[in-house]
């Protein structure tokens, strides 16, 4: 069910992505909300499919996307072993797991976008990209954390309702 | 028969007599004070009385007009958010109408190329890429590296083709190279996307006199582009003694933050110059 979920679910966020997130930067860094859902999902406890969503989303990704195939995979699946390694961790600080994960898997991502353009012979500037792109990325990210946890958190209760002890 | 001197006509006769009498008087005013004394608690008792029928008879028949009420207000207030739909499409619809006209008339003003109108759905997903999806593609005759433009100039070109979608390359892209000229000194030049979103030129030689709000067309050199599509204007010039090419930054007269409709040049054919460049010689 999780599974089937997270295709309309992801279609739709690299939908919005696209259409509106990418269209309001802080200077020229964007935030990236399938990212945030894919990291929100793998901090649910009960929730088993995050290394689905991880795949589902880096593939919807790159569709639109002129990056090289993979690299939203890599970084999504990054995102999620980080993830499940502070789930078993700092389980009873779960927004603090998940600005670390958002942070994480930010530069994740960055770091790798900009070793595939590297290497495909389209490299950027470092201290540029920095200041004008991986930064206001993060800021925008970190801000979108928290509704997205909520969103997603209230996603996986529906889906994996908490067990009642009789 | 009525007889004159009969007690009943006696009293007739002073009855009417009083009557005249009082009628005379109330005509003359002395009869005022005495009808004020009499009307007045009365017409504050049937004040009285009036204030709270209207209350009561209000009290009664207020649920109904309640509900009148609140049906009006409700199809009143779904009229209103009809009509405020209404004049917002109507006002995205003016706005596009004005960029089709602008667009139409840069293509009577050009009427050697061929275009293929697209609307902006998108961006890349990556913020380290300057590209544009657009809702149009190999369908429609889109083919990689042809160029796309707007009524204000050269805005890229096609990098990638989808039955129904293509990937536009802008002018912004750190990856962007193209040949251009600059029309008053002549000189000719390679212009450059930067990460910053910003245009800059180089490869200016430094005997040209190249001056601050020069036009920056493209030269056609390379065969990506065709010639004389403008790209902006030269915003400052950086001259080196040392160096070997003078370099300068351009201002886009393209807005690509607005990007909403773009022109595709479908009849012209990037020219792929790859086999004839030089090979390092083996030796």
């Amino acid at each position: 069910m999780a599974v089937l979920l997270a295709f309309p679910l992801l279609g739709g966020l690299v939908m919005v992505q696209s259409a509106i997130v990418s269209r309001i930067p802080i200077l020229h860094g964007t935030a990236d909300v399938v990212l945030l859902a894919v990291a929100a999902w793998a901090l649910q406890p009960r929730v088993t499919a995050h290394w689905h969503w991880a795949v589902i989303g880096g593939v919807l990704m790159t569709l639109p996307s002129a990056l090289p195939f993979g690299v939203f995979l890599a970084a999504y699946l990054l995102t999620v072993f980080l993830a499940d390694l502070l789930r078993r961790r700092v389980w009873r600080v779960p927004m603090m797991a998940m600005f670390l994960v958002v942070f994480c898997g930010t530069l994740f991502s960055h770091g790798l976008s900009l070793l595939a353009l590297w290497l495909t012979g389209m490299p950027r500037p470092l201290l540029d990209s920095l200041n004008l792109v991986t930064l206001p990325s993060l800021v925008l990210n970190i801000l979108l954390a928290v509704p997205m946890s909520v969103l997603i958190g209230d996603l996986a209760r529906w889906l994996y309702p908490p067990e009642i002890e009789v | 028969m009525l007889k004159f001197n009969s007690p009943r006509s006696i009293l007739i006769a002073v009855a009417a007599l009083l009557a005249v009498g009082l009628i005379f008087m109330a005509l003359s005013g002395y009869l005022t004070p005495i009808s004020r004394l009499l009307l007045d608690p009365l017409v504050t008792a049937q004040g009285w009385l009036s204030t709270r029928y209207l209350a009561i008879q209000d009290f009664v028949t207020a649920p109904a007009d309640l509900a009148r009420l609140r049906q009006r207000n409700a199809e009143l207030e779904a009229e209103n958010a009809r009509l405020q739909a209404q004049v917002i499409e109507l006002q995205q619809q003016l706005a596009e109408d004005r960029v089709l006209s602008a667009l139409l008339d840069y293509v009577r003003a050009n009427p050697q190329n061929q275009y293929v109108t697209a609307s902006v759905i998108g961006r890349d997903t990556s913020p380290f890429l300057q590209y544009v999806i657009i809702n149009r593609g190999s369908d429609h005759g889109l083919r990689r590296g042809m160029p796309v433009v707007t009524q204000q100039g050269l805005v890229g070109r096609v990098a990638a083709v989808a039955p129904a979608a293509a990937r536009v390359q802008l002018l912004t892209d750190a990856a962007t190279r193209v040949n251009v000229r600059l029309q008053q000194s002549g000189a000719d030049a390679v212009l450059l996307g930067q990460v910053t979103g910003e245009l800059s030129l180089d490869m200016i030689p430094q005997s040209s006199a190249v001056q601050v709000g020069e036009l920056v067309l493209t030269s056609g050199l390379g065969g990506d582009y065709p010639e004389n599509l403008l790209i902006g204007q030269v915003s400052g010039v950086r001259r080196l003694e040392a160096a070997l090419f003078q370099t300068a930054s351009v201002q886009p007269v393209v807005d690509f933050k607005q990007l909403r409709i773009v022109l595709v040049i479908v009849n012209f054919r990037p020219v792929d110059i790859t086999p004839l460049l030089p090979t390092p010689s083996v030796p």
